[in-house]
């Protein structure tokens, strides 16, 4: 068993479809040194760094260098972890391993991403295998598209029970100024929009942002003297699986390893009714649904009940358990970041400090990480010193 | 200080570089597709501690760790375990749309077998039987087989 280890501040960039203004490592430096102000910290108080982003999208090999203005890593301890979409919480987790084996007491966690430099589906398309699934997975949106049709024809939900996940999302990122998408999106203009892959179409998927996100870890004994209310880990998960499409997951049970890494990360929590004991989820959701099928196997309720479980509000800000204050996926996504920033606003939300996007009285609160083939990560942060 | 920012034109650089990768398909990999070439079979292999039969043929098994020795000839036909109808276009696409990407489990395979249907695209639904249609022009790939149609 390692040290506790909480998060002590978070930063993010206001998100953006692009932003010439600025090269990717200046843009990390607007991360860092809002998480550094967040947490009331000097960068000669980090003993060590963690970043990541996806591999092939900026073209730049060896970010943990090539980031070193940016990140402050200068002579310090930093390494570079790249885990497809599930960078950021990765990145996340390396921290915390960091911080927890007693060896660094203050890590700096970075993720970020420049989608507008890049051919985004020439850059994804390396997560699938070169020889046998290259030739015909284009891209994210088919894999997604024939997970949505098996739980579509398994349980009967329609188009319109996914848009209303994406209304949701794209409403709640009006409280969010950081959200790169700011305008709302109804049920009407999903369904709408042009279909790529059916059933997803262009209003059911996420954008290409531009943007950061950095997060300040802090060990046992350093944490509650830095933060007035730290966002102590609970319990964090990794389950990865084939990269086979034909075997990654199982089209008709559910998305094999976030059922297992949430279980995992229940049990280490605590945690025996999720939907009772979390008060708030952000969640990794690159497409609508994502918002239905996924909350099942994270047992936020049962199997084919998620269509009633979102149209009954119980998901929205005020709702039972709110999913996505931030906006989530669908409003902003930086890929290398976006794991990190489920991560970072869970964090916002344990410590107070979500301004208009704060669930009130927030204590425990799951975050989840997607990534390509079908893997997870799973976070649970809480106000509570475990 | 900050006024010079008004003036600034923001400039982007062209990259100039694409990487021809080539890679090496494996001893394993090569028997599977030289089948589909020369013969038309489609091979697959059988774990020998969980019986799970892989197809394309893999030279060990992720979950048990061991090798796999047993090679196995399934049947050019199985059914639809979920799909996908596309409608964008890419470059990097097999084939123009509209056409489907589909899950096969194959007849004695456990695992989905990944691949492309080009026609019947609206009477596609789970559980379908498919037979494999092989191209007549075969040269060691995936795409030897050229699609899977309704039986
Ligand atoms: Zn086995």
């Amino acid at each position: 068993m390692g040290r506790k280890v909480a998060v002590v501040g978070t930063g993010q960039t206001y998100h953006r479809s692009h932003r010439p203004d600025v090269t990717s490592r200046e843009m990390i430096r607007e991360a860092v040194t809002s998480a550094l102000a967040d947490a009331d910290l000097k960068i000669k108080d980090i003993d060590a760094v963690v970043i990541g982003n996806m591999d092939h999208f900026e073209s730049i090999n060896y970010v943990d260098t090539y980031s070193i203005e940016g990140s402050g890593a200068f002579m310090k301890p930093i390494m570079k972890v790249s885990t497809g979409g599930t960078t950021g919480a990765t990145v996340a987790i390396a921290a915390y391993y960091h911080a927890a084996s007693g060896l660094f007491d203050r890590v700096l966690a970075v993720g970020f991403e420049k989608n507008s430099e890049s051919d985004t589906t020439g850059a994804i398309i390396t997560c699938s295998d070169p020889i046998w699934d290259r030739f015909s997975y284009s891209g994210a949106i088919p894999s997604l598209a024939t997970e949505a049709t098996a739980y579509m024809e398994q349980y009967g939900a329609t188009q319109e029970d996914a848009a209303l996940v994406g209304e949701r999302d794209r409403n709640h990122a009006l409280n969010n100024p950081y959200a790169h998408l700011q305008r709302p999106l109804t049920v009407k203009d999903i369904m709408a929009s042009p279909m790529l892959a059916y059933p997803i179409k262009l209003g059911d998927i996420c954008p290409r942002s531009d943007g950061a996100c950095a997060m300040i870890l802090a060990a046992d004994g350093i944490a509650q003297k830095t933060a007035s209310r730290p966002a102590w880990f609970k319990a964090v998960s990794v389950r990865h699986t084939y990269t086979w499409f034909g075997d990654s997951t199982d089209y008709n049970k559910g998305l094999v390893s976030m059922q297992q890494a949430s279980q995992e990360a229940y049990a280490r929590a605590g945690i025996r009714s999720p939907v009772d004991e979390l008060d708030v989820a952000e969640l990794y959701l690159p497409y609508t649904w994502a918002g239905l099928k996924w909350i099942e196997d994270l047992g936020l309720c049962g199997r084919g009940e998620a269509a009633r479980f979102v149209g009954d509000k119980n998901t929205h800000m005020g709702g039972k358990l709110p999913i996505n204050p931030s906006g989530g996926v669908i409003s902003t996504n930086c890929i290398g970041a976006t794991a990190m920033l489920r991560v970072a606003e869970a964090a916002i939300q344990v410590m107070g400090k979500g301004g208009k996007r704060q669930v009130p009285e927030a204590k425990n609160a799951l975050a989840t990480g997607f990534g390509g083939c079908f893997w997870t990560d799973v976070v649970i942060l809480s106000s509570e010193r475990p | 200080m900050s006024d010079w920012r008004k003036d600034v034109e923001p400039l982007t650089l062209k990259g100039q570089i694409a990487i021809p990768y080539t890679w090496h398909v494996g001893d394993v990999g090569s028997r599977f597709l030289a089948a589909l070439r020369d013969e038309k079979k489609i091979l697959g292999s059988r774990c020998p501690e969980c019986g799970k039969v892989f197809v394309p043929a893999r030279k060990n098994c992720g979950a048990c760790f061991v090798d796999i020795s047993e090679w196995v000839e399934l049947k050019p036909e199985g059914v639809i375990e979920a799909y996908t109808i596309v409608h964008y276009s890419h470059p990097i696409q097999p084939v123009k749309p509209p056409f489907a990407y589909a899950l096969i489990k194959l007849d004695g395979a456990d695992v989905g077998f990944l691949h492309l249907i080009k026609k019947d695209l609206d009477k596609l639904k789970n559980g379908l039987r498919v037979k494999a249609e092989f191209s007549g022009e075969r040269t060691g790939k995936i795409l030897d087989i050229d699609s899977f149609e309704l039986v």
